[in-house]
């Protein structure tokens, strides 16, 4: 993992100090809520329903135990107990004091952890792959150049007030984990020049009210460009992106409004102008240094497979469908990744307590070289667990209740906060998702069902990802009444689309009814082999419509 | 309005805003529009008394890159903090057209962007009662490191680190 030198310590704990200045005047008077606003959004507190709700940061996903200890010591000290996990790999604290914010960040200054750039129009968290580093067939470790983006991002004095808010995502596989092309910019990372890695760059992704697929607009870009190309891109966008326009200000209206050849076109001449000023280019050594933070840890030379390991699978039921659907394969024999499922059945998807978040981190420490990934799927991964304790590992997890065997099935859902608590939202999400998992709780039924994501989001910013939802759930209202649209046929891999309207929107009561018939209308159809989005891609939306509305 | 140059304040400010329908006066330092200097460049090239344009932030400063010697002052307006657009123009105007006179940012910039203001070539600000002598010393202390190379002269946490 990265560990902060005595730079980045420092550029943290000075950010510590100027909020609780910021918040010092504003709890005097001295600031007024609206002048205090654009500031605390630069640190990612925002003011909801109920309360004040803090965005803490998590790079590209990535926690040591100890960071995972503080994430809890928070929830337990100055929160309810308990945080959610987003899709932007951050977590989010729902009611914290204002007059606590300035400890919070202070506390979690101390292990290398901020609020920084988790709101506002300027460069936010970096996400990327949950499986970096451990994944077979990886080209090479995205949490390098995540790092190395985070670092280039913090306090742009540039880009800090772009026309609206930039999210970057970074994966170095050719299974897209990372959702890389729903992105303002998301970068794969390639074979390069004498085997270098080099960077395919992709901008103009993006979901809320106009969703889109990114555009390939950088191919092959060499390592030490990646920044100097990053500025071109940020430059053409910062200049002349919409500012007229909340809903028109993404980067992907303006790529869509210019078309991806003539905006690759603008960035490349950007590029040529040898950017403005200092030089660009990373120094050989810069990506040493970070390079070194991320080598493998101590893997011992092991068998594949584990003899205490299949006998547990052979002897223990729920033991082994949680291994069937929570386990993928590691890079280095004889270890395996663990995916931590946060969807109990019934639960709030993301949710953890602060005795769950302390579990695992015990449990990284003990059993994955002290490491925990957050996913963009809101669940938690142990990147490097020895298949020889992956019986203790699962026991350990079930007696905090975190060992639901449910990883991409149909319970697996991203669910936003929605009505719950977020005042942007039009309808509840956590409700929805809560009773879809509950009448497909029936693990076999599950099973059968196979892969299905379902996505919701509570308004049409679509923090809940439903665009890119095998079945995608988006809450609308409708003269003060709570109506559901849903889209089939979404996916954010690397093939990536926008899913598809299948009709009018269902009521609270029918929503769930409506999940099971589209369900039912897949498995009917379905061909050996298939899951729904190969049957849908197939036979197209015109059966769904048939059974969802032929009855009305 | 309160003029800081150089963190400093400045009570009378030399130069005089013309619009663009005035007469421009024979003896001052006389500030006017870009629009009105690309209009009416061959003229305007030809006096020889001090001379700044002013950008709005929709102006784009490529169109003057290849005059820059030309003006004493570039103002820059930011007509609401959340207009980001002149913190590209300062780096364009000072750090890739290497201009040298005053570059001033008016409008509706925050203390709390002072910093970013500093490092993106400006070195004046014509703002609220808040753009104080303090508030710049303060602004421009807080962060005793940087991660972004910009050209203001700034030692960047990676050349800390590398030497360079």
């Amino acid at each position: 993992m990265y560990r902060y030198d005595e730079f980045d310590h420092t550029i943290v704990k000075e950010r510590v100090t100027e909020f609780t200045g910021q918040v010092k005047r504003r709890l005097a008077g001295e600031l007024t809520e609206d002048e205090f606003k654009p500031l605390r959004l630069m640190n990612g507190l925002y003011l909801q329903l109920h309360a004040y709700m803090l965005r803490v940061a998590i790079p590209y996903g990535t926690l040591s135990g100890t960071q995972m200890r503080m994430l809890a010591h928070v929830a337990r000290k100055y929160d309810k107990g308990y945080g959610h996990f987003t899709t932007r790999q951050n977590i989010q604290y729902n009611w914290p004091k204002l007059k606590d914010v300035p400890d919070i960040l202070a506390d979690l200054a101390t292990v290398e952890m901020h609020a920084i750039q988790t709101s506002g129009n300027c460069i936010r968290n970096v996400t990327s792959d949950q499986y970096a580093g451990v994944a077979k067939g990886e080209v090479d470790d995205p949490r390098i150049w995540a790092e190395i983006l985070r670092q280039w991002s913090t306090f742009h004095p540039e880009y800090t007030f772009l026309p609206r808010k930039f999210k970057i995502a970074v994966t170095g596989h050719s299974n897209d984990r990372a959702a890389i092309k729903m992105h303002d910019v998301g970068i794969i990372i390639v074979e390069g020049e004498n085997g270098e890695p080099a960077f395919d760059i992709y901008a103009g992704g993006g979901q809320g009210r106009t969703p889109m697929v990114a555009h390939l607009v950088g191919e092959k870009i060499p390592a030490r460009d990646l920044l100097h190309f990053m500025d071109a891109i940020m430059r053409v966008y910062n200049m002349h992106g919409r500012r007229d326009n909340l809903y028109k200000a993404r980067i992907k209206i303006l790529v869509h409004a210019l078309g991806a050849e003539e905006f690759a076109r603008q960035v490349k001449e950007e590029f040529a102008k040898g950017g403005a000023g200092d030089d660009l280019k990373l120094p050989d050594g810069e990506i040493e240094r970070i390079r070194a933070y991320f080598a493998p840890p101590a893997y011992e030379t092991l068998p594949d497979t584990d003899d205490a390991y299949e006998k547990a699978l052979a002897e223990d039921k729920a033991f082994a469908q949680w291994a069937r659907t929570n386990l993928a394969d590691h890079k280095v024999p004889g270890y395996a990744i663990v995916n931590v499922s946060l969807k109990p059945i019934g639960g709030i998807a993301g949710d953890a307590s602060d005795a769950q978040m302390d579990a695992v981190a015990d449990i990284a420490e003990a059993f994955s070289f002290d490491e925990v990934r957050v996913t963009h799927e809101q669940n938690l991964t142990l990147p490097d667990v020895k298949k020889s304790d992956l019986y203790e590992v699962w026991k350990r997890l079930d007696t905090v209740e975190l060992a639901t065997p449910n990883i991409g099935l149909i319970s697996d859902m991203i669910v936003c906060p929605g009505l719950d608590y977020c005042d942007l939202a039009n309808a509840r999400s956590i409700s929805i998702g809560q009773a879809i998992s509950e009448r497909f709780a029936d693990l076999d039924k599950e099973h059968d069902i196979g892969e299905l994501k379902i996505k919701i989001s509570g308004c049409i910013n679509a923090c809940g990802h439903h665009h890119v939802g095998h079945i995608g759930i988006l809450g609308v209202d409708k003269k003060g009444v709570e109506f559901y649209q849903v889209t089939l046929g979404g996916s954010a891999d690397e093939n990536a689309a926008v899913g598809d309207i299948v009709g009018p929107a269902f009521t609270e009561e029918q929503i769930v009814g409506a999940i099971e018939t589209i369900v039912e209308t897949y498995v009917a159809n379905r061909r050996q082999g298939e899951i729904f989005l190969d049957t849908y891609r197939r036979i197209g939306i015109d059966p769904f419509k048939e059974t969802l509305y032929a009855a009305a | 309005m309160p003029l800081l140059k150089d963190g400093v304040a400045v009570s009378d400010d030399k130069w005089v805003r013309v619009e663009d329908d005035a007469d421009l006066p024979e003896d001052c330092h006389a500030l006017i529009s870009m629009t009105r200097w690309l209009k009416d460049r061959d003229t305007l090239l030809t006096r020889n008394k001090p001379i700044g344009v002013a950008l709005e932030s929709s102006d784009n400063p490529d169109e003057i890159m290849d005059d820059l010697d030309r003006f004493g002052l570039i103002a820059v307006d930011f007509p609401l903090f959340k207009d980001g657009r002149g913190f590209s123009y300062g780096r364009l105007i000072r750090h890739r057209g290497k201009f040298e006179g005053e570059l001033r940012a008016t409008g509706g910039v925050l203390v709390d962007q002072l910093h970013y203001l500093a490092r993106c070539g400006y070195d004046a600000v014509d703002g609220d009662h808040r753009i104080t002598e303090d508030a710049w010393a303060e602004a421009n202390s807080r962060f005793s490191q940087v991660y972004q190379p910009t050209g203001d002269g700034r030692q960047t946490v990676l050349q800390k680190r590398h030497g360079g």
